[in-house]
């Protein structure tokens, strides 16, 4: 996958979570959580649904590098490479 | 109960507990001598802000480290309790400059930067009455919150005010003053005071307000099963529970390094993340950066954090993080380990104990109890799953209600009952804020009612049962059914709303949602989205639901009322019990 796909597939999960959330106007390289605002059982359940659409298993001492948009593309296309 | 107890032998090595023998402890208590543990102020009366800071300044003990600051991208900002002392002094007097008067509220919206710290002083030490509401409010529980309180003053963020208080300020004639945190550098709008600017200019010095022990200091908002929230009043004679029960049940001594996770938004965050480790002395840590696993073993280690206070939703984050995380040392320097927010089940004291080195002590209060009741105590056997005994001072027990409103106390061991607690500790709720009705229901006789099920084994622990309500716990946050109801019937498309709390693992319960929709509607994913979008917009992620589901009607009594119960009977798969008064079931 790459990094605009892994994006369009973030958007559209936390887009499920968080229905409100407009994407236009955070800041991509700000903290997501905040930018967002969602919690952490929020975040818990974007992982979750990360997982179920690609496969990827994100241990939890990766999750700081999923905490801004970019980097949570990033770190997808990486993964799904 | 068949859980294993975790046995205490003996005394540990190094620091003695606070309290060692707990019958000794219990029978020599009284709050009259907890009282002179204090200070009280130089010309009589109590402020908890003279007990917390300027108490230590006076006996020499201000050049000691209060509060250290961990921001989240690395800052790290120290205070003494001079410095700390000072800048409380500042606030105290931009309070006074802009007119707030003895008995108004001052409130904070802000994540867990000093000056929501510095503010919550400041504000006691004027007099005015401190109401921390929580950074992931949506707008709406902020304006409820604030609108009942009449709140004053506001100190908030640019983004926050921005984002949850400039749509509606307007709206609230009581607000005078909104003080942005980060102002300096913003636009200078009419309507809001750059704080920090204010604070340059105010003195150091501040003739601290002459409260008495029975003026109002605190207003915590908390939520019922009806109704809207509900302002729980605390007063400043609450802070000789709030010291007394860090030192019995948190263990504090005056060398420790003490680290409270809880958000000041919450009751837990005031009473043991500002206002008992400061009386006690101690040196604080505060992290502005939400839960990390990894973080958070850093800070134990780094910051050599002895007494560690934390919620069993984060415990159960880090057991599922695994034990990989926990390097040899890590935990060397951290004495004693709490938990409270949920009852912690006995998985998680069992796993602390045997991956952390060391087990958390479960320990049990509520809003209206301003401090800590029940606890598992440092040197007592821990048996997990329990809330522990007593502490010094409290009498709790276990009763029934009557249809007359009259109450009988349970006496068998391992009978269900509500928890009740003898009235007349000092931290104590003294009234919901204009509710005097809503606040005599919580009484029967001498007993408060706690609205919990607990039983008690023979040796005199607690054991939690559940809530006597439909109060909903999630991540240790209480969710009043009612006001997330009023939120979703808000959007035009639905006709009725009934929520509850559902099992979960991490956060204990979270919210579910059921809607009805009105006739020109159709259930649609798309519009089931926009619900829940117009739900977190108002209420914000900590209290919206995290699940909707369509129901063509929901179940209702004959009086009209909807039956949760019923609902959450048959979403757990549970007996649906009484339901000779349903009147429509759903459909």
């Amino acid at each position: 996958m790459n990094k605009d796909d892994a994006r369009k597939l973030i958007v559209e999960e936390l887009g499920n979570i968080a229905p409100e959330a407009d994407f236009d106007t955070i800041d991509a390289g700000a903290d997501l959580m905040e930018e967002l605002d969602i919690d952490s059982l929020d975040f818990l359940n974007f992982i979750t649904a990360l997982h179920k659409k690609t496969g990827v298993n994100v241990p939890e001492s990766d999750y700081r590098k999923l905490a801004t948009l970019d980097g949570a593309a990033a770190y997808l296309a990486e993964k799904t490479d | 109960m068949d859980e294993p107890i975790i046995r205490k032998s003996g005394a540990a090595a190094g620091v003695q507990p606070n309290l060692t023998d707990y019958e000794k402890a219990c029978a020599e208590f009284s709050w009259e001598a907890a009282r002179a543990e204090l200070d009280g102020l130089p010309d009589g009366g109590l402020n908890i802000a003279y007990e917390a800071l300027d108490r230590h300044v006076a006996n020499g003990r201000g050049g000691k480290l209060a509060l250290r600051w961990l921001g989240k991208k690395g800052e790290v900002r120290d205070f003494t309790y001079a410095e700390l002392n000072a800048a409380a002094n500042r606030f105290a007097n931009v309070l006074a400059k802009t007119g707030i008067e003895k008995g108004d509220r001052v409130y904070t919206l802000a994540g867990r930067v000093p000056e929501l710290y510095i503010a919550a002083l400041g504000a006691l030490k004027r007099g005015a009455v401190f109401s921390p509401l929580f950074s992931v409010f949506g707008p709406e529980p902020i304006r409820t919150r604030i609108n009942r309180g009449e709140g004053r003053a506001l100190v908030t963020t640019e983004r926050l005010y921005k984002k949850k208080i400039a749509p509606w300020r307007s709206e609230i004639p009581s607000l005078d003053h909104v003080f942005l945190i980060d102002g300096r550098e913003a636009d200078k709008h009419e309507e809001v005071i750059d704080l920090q600017g204010e604070m340059d200019a105010a003195s150091e010095q501040f003739e601290i307000a002459q409260t008495g022990p029975e003026d109002m200091a605190l207003l915590h908002f908390t939520s019922g099963t009806t109704g809207r929230p509900k302002g729980a009043i605390h007063v400043h004679e609450a802070v000789v529970a709030h010291h007394i029960t860090g030192k019995y049940a948190l263990d504090l001594h005056k060398d420790d390094v003490y680290w409270c996770t809880a958000d000041p938004g919450w009751v837990t965050g005031t009473s043991y993340g500002i206002i008992s480790p400061l009386t006690n002395g101690v040196t604080m840590i505060v992290d502005e950066a939400d839960f990390d696993a990894e973080r958070w073993y850093s800070i134990l280690r780094d910051q050599n954090v002895t007494v560690w206070y934390t919620a069993p939703t984060a415990i159960r984050m880090l057991m599922r993080a695994g034990a990989d995380m926990i390097e040899p040392g890590r935990f060397d320097k951290v004495r004693f380990m709490a938990s409270v927010g949920e009852p912690l089940n006995p998985e998680a004291v069992v796993w602390s104990n045997e991956k952390l080195g060391r087990p958390f002590h479960d320990n049990w209060w509520q809003t209206e109890t301003g401090g800590i009741m029940i606890a598992n105590f440092a040197s007592e056997d821990i048996k997990p799953g329990s809330m522990g005994r007593p502490l010094p001072g409290v009498e709790a027990g276990l009763v029934q209600r009557g249809d007359d409103g009259s109450v009988r106390e349970v006496a068998e061991p391992m009978k269900e009952g509500e928890l009740a607690l003898k009235s007349g500790w000092p931290s104590m709720f003294r009234g919901y804020l204009h509710e005097e009705e809503r606040y005599r229901k919580n009484f029967a006789g001498e007993w408060y009612l706690t609205g919990d099920l607990a039983m008690r084994d023979k040796d005199g622990y607690f054991w939690f049962v559940g809530r006597a309500d439909d109060v909903i716990k999630s991540a240790g946050h209480l969710i009043g059914p009612f006001e997330v109801e009023s939120a979703l019937v808000e959007h035009p498309a639905v006709s009725e709303a009934a929520v509850i709390g559902v099992p979960d693992p991490v956060a204990g319960e979270t919210v579910k949602a059921f809607v009805a929709l009105n006739p020109d509607y159709e259930e649609s994913d798309a519009l089931l989205k926009d619900i829940l979008g117009h739900a977190r917009k108002r209420l914000g992620p900590a209290v919206a639901p995290k699940e909707i589901v369509f129901r063509k009607s929901l179940p209702r009594t004959r009086s009209g009322k909807i039956m949760r119960r019923l609902l959450k009977a048959r979403e757990l798969g549970l007996p649906e019990g009484d339901i000779s008064t349903l009147e429509s079931d759903e459909t």
